[in-house]
């Protein structure tokens, strides 16, 4: 039986667990961003319920998306790739879901925690001390689980993508140890207080912040592109050589960048030069790897017209190649002076973390429900709609927000005819209500094209259930009479 | 000669090269903060540094603060320009974050930068606005915050954080010893505030006397967030410096100098 020997091959139950996983929590944490991003448009939505403020549910759809979503997407597919490209079943398959229970488990308590008021107060880091070692626990299993494959593999050569997936898993547990330092309050507390401050703290967790969207929002889903696009275009990555450069520039010059999040504070100028000039350079590896990526369907073009899972890859990777030639545009000291601090940066945040994470996640998903399954999607059209919903949503938050961060950092700095400052703050908050609107707006066409995902392949994955308990009805049937 | 081709043949190998690649920017850009003279201006005034660590109350204050996520929403971190001078003070001092554990310059101002709201408004405001901003600012799209003046402020684990603080560098004090240094460093009157052995009697005190949330007898998580609020900003007296005296510690003739 084919479906038997796959099984036996291939583990590809872990990946499964994590696909569903990566839907799940793309619904919650996307779902969450919803929300709160109305009740900056209707401020009524707190209720005045401790747990349902802006400050305590953003960590939510912080961690909701980009750990969750974003991680068991990464988790899915590095062990897929690893597995397919090795030619090798995945090592440990314990340790394997591990993984699964102990990611799941934390982002999940994290999320707990942070409605009832247990947060680091660091962006992005807000998850508490205890959770904290149980992650570096969970990421040294994903390590081995991954490395110990490799080291199986029947191939000579590590795929690009794998190379990808490495400086993910490396670099993330680097930033997370060193940002995450701190001492418990006691041992019985879940409060802590980080080893450092000021200056040097902001440092530490902005060369965390920003090596997160480097190497987990970034690296990590490049691997992603270096597998799935060449993959669903049926044609071999377009350059060997620039994927080489791409790799081990992009690994090189993020870990510089991540104090251009500080310009103009009391950090020292010098790091905040530095910074900027970095974040210009990155620039080239940056759309090395789009042009690698899109470059891949030359000769393949007309897939963009009959597959819309192709649509969702390559327009991930259009919006990739625009929120990184934005951002070296914001790390430079005079832009930045206006753009920091107003909602420019969230609208930036999203053209990649929609536009690129989420589109290139989404399309491999897509790819890699119908090969898990051994099936064709549901529907096809439902991955168009989904296709419009996302692009359509995408725009209305960026174009609104930039609309809300331009404007607002122009009208902070407005002056009258007599030198005085023209608008008081909150006139500016009013201004900001009719682009809140539609960044709500556009957020929630992103969400309703998540539910038409989850509908779909939900009913892929039954009717693929179905006909596989068929098969194996008529396969006991015929020994049943024999008897 | 290492070669692209050995490396992706080399597991081991390629996880030692990406390791080295990555720590590169890291070390050289975060390291030198600690030993760079001038990181963290000088702000001493007749012998005695005006920034001293948060009394008892306040950082309770500034726990309730990190635990409702303000710097969602508000900056501390006011930048040196002409605005943000008019509009909300002198630009902040690396100085004035050194006890910060962990620091909330924030990345998003939502609301207002809030590094000098010290002092800009009574306490009767601040109660007010953080129980219905609206009330006070009809524009307001911040939550209402009524749960601080109804919980009872948690002081059951106030040593033990004090004691945390000062396990990552905060100068409380503990033994005669670290008494008196603070006595040197931060003057006879601030010194007593910073002694983990009357901290819970500090806290009261304070909270007693400056009577934040408008209700003497009952000490509320209000108490300690409007006492918060309320120092943010106020530590350091820049009538008392020379001109140019914080310039100077932003230029690199400062760093060679030295």
């Amino acid at each position: 039986m084919a479906q038997a020997g796959h099984v036996e091959t291939y583990n590809y139950d872990i990946v499964r667990k994590f696909a569903i996983m990566a839907i799940f929590w793309g619904i919650v944490g996307m779902a969450t961003g919803v929300y709160i991003a109305s009740e900056l448009a209707f401020p009524f939505l707190n209720f005045d319920l401790p747990w349902l403020t802006f400050g305590r549910l953003r960590p939510v759809h912080t961690s909701g998306v980009i750990f969750g979503f974003g991680g068991c997407a990464l988790f899915a597919t590095s062990y897929y790739v690893v597995q397919r490209t090795s030619q090798a079943r995945l090592w440990g398959s314990g340790l394997a879901n591990f993984t699964f229970y102990g990611w799941n488990g934390g982002v999940l308590l994290a999320a707990i925690g942070y409605v009832t008021g247990y947060t680091q107060g660091r962006e992005y880091a807000e998850i508490v001390w205890p959770l904290d070692i149980a992650i570096v626990f969970v990421w040294v299993a994903y390590f081995t689980v991954y490395v110990m494959t490799l080291r199986k593999r029947k191939t000579p050569h590590i795929y690009v993508a794998n190379w990808f997936y490495l400086a993910f898993i490396l670099a993330v547990a680097l930033l997370h140890i060193f940002n995450n330092l701190a001492v418990p309050v006691s041992w019985t507390s879940l409060h802590s207080y980080s080893l450092q401050s000021g200056v040097q703290d902001a440092m530490t967790q902005w060369w965390y912040g920003h090596n997160a969207v480097g190497f987990f929002l970034t690296a990590a889903f490049l691997g992603m592109m270096y597998y799935f696009v060449p993959k669903q275009a049926g044609r071999p990555i377009y350059s060997y050589k620039l994927s080489i450069v791409h790799f081990w520039a992009l690994t090189f010059l993020y870990m510089w960048v991540g104090t251009h999040h500080l310009h103009w504070t009391a950090v020292p100028d010098w790091t905040s030069s530095l910074a900027a000039t970095f974040s210009i350079l990155l620039l080239m590896p940056s759309w090395g790897g789009m042009i690698n990526g899109i470059m891949t369907l030359s000769g393949a073009w007309d897939k963009l017209r009959n597959d819309p899972i192709m649509l969702f890859l390559i327009t991930s990777l259009s919006f990739y190649g625009m929120s990184t030639f934005e951002g070296p545009l914001m790390s430079l000291k005079s832009v930045n002076a206006l753009s920091h601090y107003t909602d420019w940066t969230v609208g930036h945040v999203h053209s990649g973390a929609l536009g690129w994470v989420a589109m290139i996640s989404i399309g491999s998903l897509y790819h890699l429900i119908q090969k898990l399954w051994n099936t064709e999607m549901y529907s096809k059209s439902m991955i168009y709609t989904h296709f419009y919903l996302s692009t359509i949503g995408t725009v209305l938050y960026i174009a609104s927000l930039w609309v809300a961060g331009i404007g607002q950092g122009l009208i902070l700095r407005a002056f009258d005819s007599y030198g005085n400052l023209a608008y008081t703050f909150v006139e500016s908050v009013e201004f900001l209500h009719a682009p809140y609107v539609i960044r709500a707006i556009g957020g929630g066409l992103f969400v309703l094209g998540m539910f038409i995902m989850a509908y779909n392949a939900y009913m892929t994955i039954r009717a693929a259930r179905n006909k596989n308990v068929d098969i194996e009805a008529q396969a006991v049937i015929p020994a049943a009479v024999a008897h | 000669m290492i070669t692209q081709e050995k490396i992706e043949k080399n597991s081991f190998l390629m996880i030692v090269l990406i390791l080295f690649v990555i720590s590169i920017g890291g070390l050289v850009e975060v390291i030198p903060l600690y030993y760079i003279e001038g990181t963290i201006e000088d702000t001493t005034v007749d012998g005695v540094d005006p920034v001293r660590p948060y009394t008892p109350l306040e950082q309770r204050g500034r726990d309730l603060y990190i635990r409702e996520g303000c710097y969602n929403c508000h900056s501390q971190m006011i930048r040196p320009f002409r605005d943000e001078m008019l509009r909300y003070g002198h630009y902040s001092l690396g100085a004035e974050s050194q006890y910060d554990h962990p620091f909330q310059w924030g990345s998003k101002r939502t609301g207002p930068d809030l590094a000098r709201v010290g002092g800009k408004y009574s306490n009767t405001w601040q109660v007010k606005h953080l129980v219905k901003p609206t009330s006070v600012v009809p524009q307001s799209i911040m939550p209402n915050y009524p749960w601080l003046l109804e919980n009872e402020l948690d002081t059951s684990d106030l040593v033990d954080r004090l004691k945390t603080l000062k396990i990552v560098g905060v100068p409380y004090s503990e033994t005669t010893e670290e008494y008196n240094a603070n006595v040197k460093k931060f003057g006879e009157k601030v010194a007593p505030m910073l002694d983990i052995n009357k901290a819970q009697e500090n806290l009261l005190a304070q909270a007693k006397e400056g009577n934040y949330d408008g209700n003497p007898d009952k000490l509320t998580e209000m108490d300690a967030m409007v006492a918060y609020l309320q120092v943010l900003g106020t530590m350091v007296d820049f009538t008392k410096y020379e001109e140019g005296h914080f310039a100077k510690f932003r230029t690199n003739d400062y760093a060679q100098s030295k």
